[in-house]
């Protein structure tokens, strides 16, 4: 692709993004007229004075709003995690998952519910656990000498994964099933129904922290997909490497997670079909897998909260819309993932 | 003449278990060493070693005179370029964008290769001939094909000393005489080559000199006349070879008759 061509592809992606978020806004169970909405983007963006009624405004301002950034966060989040993962662990199959992160997100949220705590604390539970779960998986592995260390990685992640979910399941089992049982459900489904403008400006900036690094270390990344010994010889210290993607990775996946609770399928499908679309190149894949998870993660969303008179899990939905969708790629896409 | 890559009193292997020792060696630019011996003979295990990413258990092996521990991945990378065996990368990669990654040595931390890291890759593309295959995606290559590609990476490294962990495993009778034809362009360029081999006849076709393993770590050394001998091949393989010259080159033909 020349420069040209790619630059027409990035404004074309960002376009579409755009007309989504604005689609995004409109639609719902209070419905805002196109008018009334480029009314109230002037007003909010160019600080004009144009009429609009105080309902469209804070329908809006503080309910979509958030809602419309916390899906493009958490989609482009994800998205951007789970293809740092399936590069370095050279496998397509993978998802931000892998190394435990939501299973420990969610040991940490539904423990929060379990002992009645507010919102905030469940949420700070979910990413503390998160990251410690990830930390325990890294150490572990980090520690298994005479295996390959990509291996032992996934190896460790998945057993203390099942450790984690055996605590998670029993825990549901000793909650209250008619106060706690539902929420830690819920959670579980994950949702984006109730984002506060306060859950975005705490998580952001975690969800950044991650994200800026694996997007400067993005050529670089290439290597990670090559075995230790052929990286290495290229001049790539590989262990500090891979331990900065992961915990890039890790931190953006645990601030997603906190206000999202798990929502699958993104950082599984986004990666590969952008794959599809653009080749492995970490540099080209990257930035198309944000975009394409930020757009996903807001349609899959609202048609979440439009679709039906109650709101349908956003999980369930992923993977709905998403594994057709996904279908429709493999057959149709030129150059497959091998 | 510029000693290159030199080994002295090294020994080598695994926690535990020693593979070889007491090796001795010194190659200088336009010198091919073929490397010698039996499945398990240690010859991944030298390559290895010699590269820097296995420690040496003793002696010490020095790059262009400067002890390899001493040296930063980065400055090992633009002197040495390494072209494992069987290279299978899962994904579809441009041949462009695997002979770019030769460049991460000269690349910034948080950069993407630049103009002369580009004109560089098409160097070393250019220079083995493979323009062809430039956007090709190496998962779709023939053995052949990636092999050369693999050695365009080594050589975009930057590097005058290249080390090819049996380049000729799993070609075709031509791709292997490709790959050894490439190799004596490259010493006569200059490089200095360490290339690992099943196929004794190829030391006489394209090395300078020959390291011959044996299991336990005895080796031998020497010009290719001096080690491929049947009395070296029968210690080694513990097989009967004849080694006679066809028209100047010699050959090794195995006995099949007990």
């Amino acid at each position: 692709m020349t420069g040209r061509a790619r630059l027409l592809a990035w404004a074309l992606s960002l376009a579409g993004l755009a007309a989504l978020a604005a689609l995004a806004f409109a639609a719902g169970r209070y419905p805002i007229p196109p008018g009334e909405l480029a009314a109230l983007a002037a007003n909010s963006l160019f600080g004009t004075d144009y009429a609009v009624s105080s309902t469209a405004e804070s329908v809006v301002l503080q309910v979509r709003g958030p809602r419309i950034l916390a899906a493009l966060l958490v989609g482009a989040a994800l998205a951007a995690a789970g293809t740092a993962y399936q590069g370095m662990f050279r496998n397509p199959l993978v998802s931000p998952d892998i190394l435990g992160v939501s299973a420990g997100a969610a040991l940490g949220a539904v423990l929060g519910i379990f002992f009645s705590q507010s919102i905030l604390v469940i949420q700070l539970g979910a990413f503390a656990g998160g990251l410690a779960a990830v930390g325990l998986v890294y150490a572990v592995g980090a520690n298994v000498r005479r295996h390959d260390p990509v291996l032992s990685l996934i190896l460790a992640g998945i057993v203390l994964g099942t450790m984690l979910g055996a605590f998670i399941a029993l825990i549901k089992y000793l909650a209250d099933p008619y106060n706690q049982l539902p929420a830690i459900t819920y959670w579980l489904l994950g949702s984006l129904a109730a984002v506060s403008p306060r859950d975005l400006a705490l998580a952001a900036p975690f969800a950044l922290a991650g994200l800026v690094p694996l997007y400067l270390l993005r050529w670089r990344m290439n290597l990670l997909s090559l075995s230790d010994d052929e990286a290495r010889a290229l001049g790539v210290p590989v262990g500090r490497l891979r331990l900065a993607v992961v915990c890039a990775a890790t931190l953006m996946t645990a601030a997603a997670v906190a206000i999202s609770g798990i929502i699958g399928w993104v950082g599984l499908l986004i990666p590969h079909a952008a794959r599809m679309l653009v080749g492995p190149e970490f540099s080209r894949l990257l930035p198309l897998a944000m975009v394409l998870g930020a757009a996903f993660l807001l349609a899959v969303d609202t048609v979440a909260r439009t679709v039906a008179p109650i709101e349908v899990p956003p999980g369930v939905l992923t993977a709905l819309i998403g594994t057709p969708f996904f279908l429709w790629l493999f057959i149709s896409a030129r150059r497959a993932w091998q | 003449m510029a000693v290159t890559l030199e080994a002295r009193g090294l020994g080598y292997g695994y926690p535990g278990r020693a593979v070889g020792r007491d090796l001795d060696l010194a190659l200088g630019a336009g010198e091919v060493l073929c490397v010698l011996g039996p499945n398990g003979g240690g010859k991944t295990t030298l390559f290895r070693t010699l590269l820097g990413l296995l420690e040496a258990q003793a002696g010490e092996v020095r790059l262009e005179g400067h002890p390899l521990g001493a040296l930063p991945r980065a400055e090992v990378a633009r002197r040495m370029g390494y072209v494992p065996q069987g290279h299978a990368t899962q994904f579809a990669f441009t041949v462009r964008d695997v002979v770019l990654m030769g460049r991460t040595a000269h690349v910034g931390l948080f950069a993407a290769p630049g103009a002369a890291d580009r004109a560089a890759a098409d160097g070393a593309i250019a220079a083995l001939g493979i323009d062809a295959l430039a956007e090709r995606v190496v998962t779709e290559l023939s053995g052949g094909e990636r092999q050369l590609a693999m050695i365009a990476r080594a050589l975009a490294q930057g590097a005058r000393l290249l080390v090819l962990d049996e380049p000729t495993a799993s070609l075709d009778f031509g791709n292997q005489v490709r790959v050894l034809r490439e190799i004596r362009h490259l010493a006569a360029q200059g490089y200095a080559v360490v290339f690992s081999t099943h196929d004794p006849s190829q030391a006489f076709l394209a090395a300078s000199r020959v390291l011959l393993l044996a299991q336990g770590g005895a080796l031998r050394h020497g010009a290719p006349e001096e080690v491929i001998t049947p009395e070296n091949l029968r210690q080694v393989y513990g097989i009967e070879v004849r080694v006679a010259p066809i028209d100047g080159t010699r050959v090794c033909l195995p006995v099949l008759a007990a």
